[in-house]
């Protein structure tokens, strides 16, 4: 038996002014230590989503309960201890006059006594890799290392569940792997991740189930392996298999013993190779 | 008889007035006209600013230590004015919102040519054309704000065409884009170098994209080329591939994994199509006893 969901999203809709439906009957639960990929066309919903599950947004009908409790009646600053956000642009979230500020701001909101701050700034910063004096200011940061900062400000609160909204934007591969490594170690040590982007292969790689929201509505909520390899459904949102799959699926087709959903690059070294002992 | 070149980049070093050190140290680049040329490279790795002295925004708009010289459809930019090379070199960025300077897609197209003073039947016969190539027909009186971001970035390239270079520049122009809008884009820019000759030189990080359309794939590290050729010389080196750490194609990433493995993969398939074939006859092999291993297996 699964434990509680961390967050319930029951029957969620929401309409921005005057009169747009950004979601239209979504519900989906989130329990501990899941790595989820959030899927879809921009104006899907997604981010629209995202902002419901920290409270950023409150459903315009149906309900999210964060812990069992609806989001209506916690605060952004209550919940933020639960479920954190980085936002896509790290430049959009990045204020203060230094790495030490940025990251204790958040700290302070939510109640941390003064004495505990410098440890879960250090703490924060050494899981992101980000090894600058705390006087840095953070403007001087390069690319990369911003995102890291403001990856560790959201990490200061440690929130059960984080959700990350394209946090690879503007990101070369070698730094894309690297914050990926970073993102997957939290997931390890217990962490829900929710990852919303556009890439995916990098979705494929890391995630264990994924949504696809489609016009407002989940089209699809199932494992990765599952959602990752059926050409139709993707299509139905305009997106496609990684290009692995999608060689694995052709591979499959013309009989060959090789199963048609492989996600990454070293499954499918790893099943060609292993037929080195079968044959 | 000196050949014909679109752009000539001449040992070309230059330092922004704030950078420390040389961000491009010594690049020599040719580019035929009609060519499609990929720059790649990790990020600082001096690419965009390369771009940028392809049409004199540097050193005339940033300023900077500037040595060697870069030549445009035969013009010296350090010789010509930035108004004088936008008809010749057309420039898009990353990001569709910082670009977009009016509230209409026809003022924004009209933008470019109005500036250059060209007479009114002449601004209008450049707009119908543009729309038409950025697919954007029916929509010339929407508010730029109502636009996707695909086809923001469409609008971009389309205000920069009116002005008919023979070159366009294009500095990660998908990289904010959903799916959607990067094939609108994507398919707007293969079809203005196959079917409008247009010179482009496109820096993205899109490999399996750049293995597909590019002539020439440019590798960038450090202020300096680090390689070039075709894309399936490049992807075929994973050494090269590997040092800079950037991404393959997938199916070159598993042939770069399988010969590790002390598979031998002889023609690095760069496509999908390459690589059902390629990998197909390995798995025969593998399955009939006859693959052979590396001589260098370990």
């Amino acid at each position: 038996m699964r434990s509680e969901p961390i967050i319930k999203v029951e029957n969620v809709y929401y309409r921005y002014p005057p009169n747009i439906w950004a979601l239209k009957g979504v519900s989906l639960n989130i329990y501990k230590q899941e790595f989820i990929a959030l899927l879809g066309q921009n104006g899907s919903g997604k981010t629209t989503l995202a902002k419901h599950l920290n409270g950023l947004l409150v459903p315009t009908r149906g309900r999210v309960l964060v812990k069992g409790i609806d989001t209506r009646k916690l605060s952004v600053a209550k919940i933020a201890r639960i479920v954190g956000y980085v936002f896509q642009n790290p430049e959009h979230q990045i204020f203060a006059k230094n790495i030490y500020e940025e990251i204790a701001f958040g700290l302070r909101n939510i109640g941390v006594p003064e004495e505990e701050i410098e440890d879960r700034v250090r703490e924060a910063l050494e899981e992101v890799d980000l090894r600058k004096p705390l006087d840095t200011n953070p403007h001087f940061l390069s690319t990369g290392e911003k995102h890291r900062l403001a990856i560790a400000s959201v990490l200061a609160m440690k929130p059960e569940v984080i959700i990350l909204d394209e946090p690879t934007t503007g990101l070369d591969y070698k730094r894309i792997k690297q914050l990926m490594e970073i993102i997957y170690n939290l997931y390890k040590k217990g962490h829900t991740i929710i990852l919303i982007t556009h890439d995916m292969a990098l979705a494929a790689e890391y995630c264990e189930r994924a949504i696809i929201l489609h016009n407002g509505r989940i089209l699809v909520d199932a494992p990765a392996r599952e959602v990752f390899s059926n050409i139709e459904l993707l299509a139905q949102s305009s997106l496609k298999p990684p290009q692995i799959t999608l060689l694995s699926i052709e591979l499959n087709r013309r009989g060959y013993p090789i199963p048609r959903d492989i996600l990454t690059v070293k499954e499918m070294a790893d099943k060609i190779t292993s037929l080195l002992k079968t044959y | 008889m000196k050949e014909n070149y679109a752009v000539v980049v001449e040992d070309l070093w230059f330092k922004y007035v704030a950078s420390k050190d040389y961000v491009l140290r010594g690049v020599n680049l040719k580019v035929k006209p009609g060519e499609f040329v990929v720059i790649m490279g990790p990020s600082g790795c001096g690419k965009s600013t390369l771009a940028y002295t392809l049409n004199g925004i540097i050193p005339h708009v940033f300023k900077g230590e500037f040595k060697g010289k870069v030549i445009v459809n035969g013009l010296n930019t350090l010789e010509h004015t930035v108004s004088e090379l936008a008809t010749h070199v057309g420039m898009v960025f990353q990001n569709p919102e910082a670009q977009i300077v009016t509230m209409t897609v026809i003022e924004e197209l009209s933008f470019g040519p109005e500036n250059l003073g060209l007479p009114r039947d002449e601004i209008e016969r450049r707009i119908r054309e543009v729309v038409k190539v950025a697919r954007l027909e029916g929509k010339e009186y929407r508010p730029t704000v109502s636009l996707s971001g695909g086809e923001k970035q469409a609008l971009a390239i389309a205000s920069v065409l009116a002005l008919r270079p023979s070159i366009l520049v294009l500095d990660e122009v998908t990289s904010m884009l959903d799916p959607i809008g990067t094939e609108l884009v994507s398919e707007m820019v293969v079809k203005l170098n196959k079917e409008y000759g247009l010179t482009i030189i496109a820096i993205d990080h899109r490999v399996e994209w750049a293995a597909e359309y590019a002539d020439r794939i440019v590798i960038m590290d450090e202020g300096q080329i680090l390689g070039e050729g075709k894309p399936e010389e490049v992807f075929s080196s994973p050494d090269l591939v590997r040092k800079i750490g950037f991404r393959a194609p997938q199916v070159s990433e598993l042939a770069y994994e399988l010969i590790d493995r002390g598979l031998s993969v002889k023609k690095i398939p760069i496509s999908l199509s390459e690589a059902v074939e390629t990998y197909s006859k390995l798995i025969d092999m593998i399955m009939k006893g006859e693959w052979r291993p590396l001589k260098n297996e370990k």
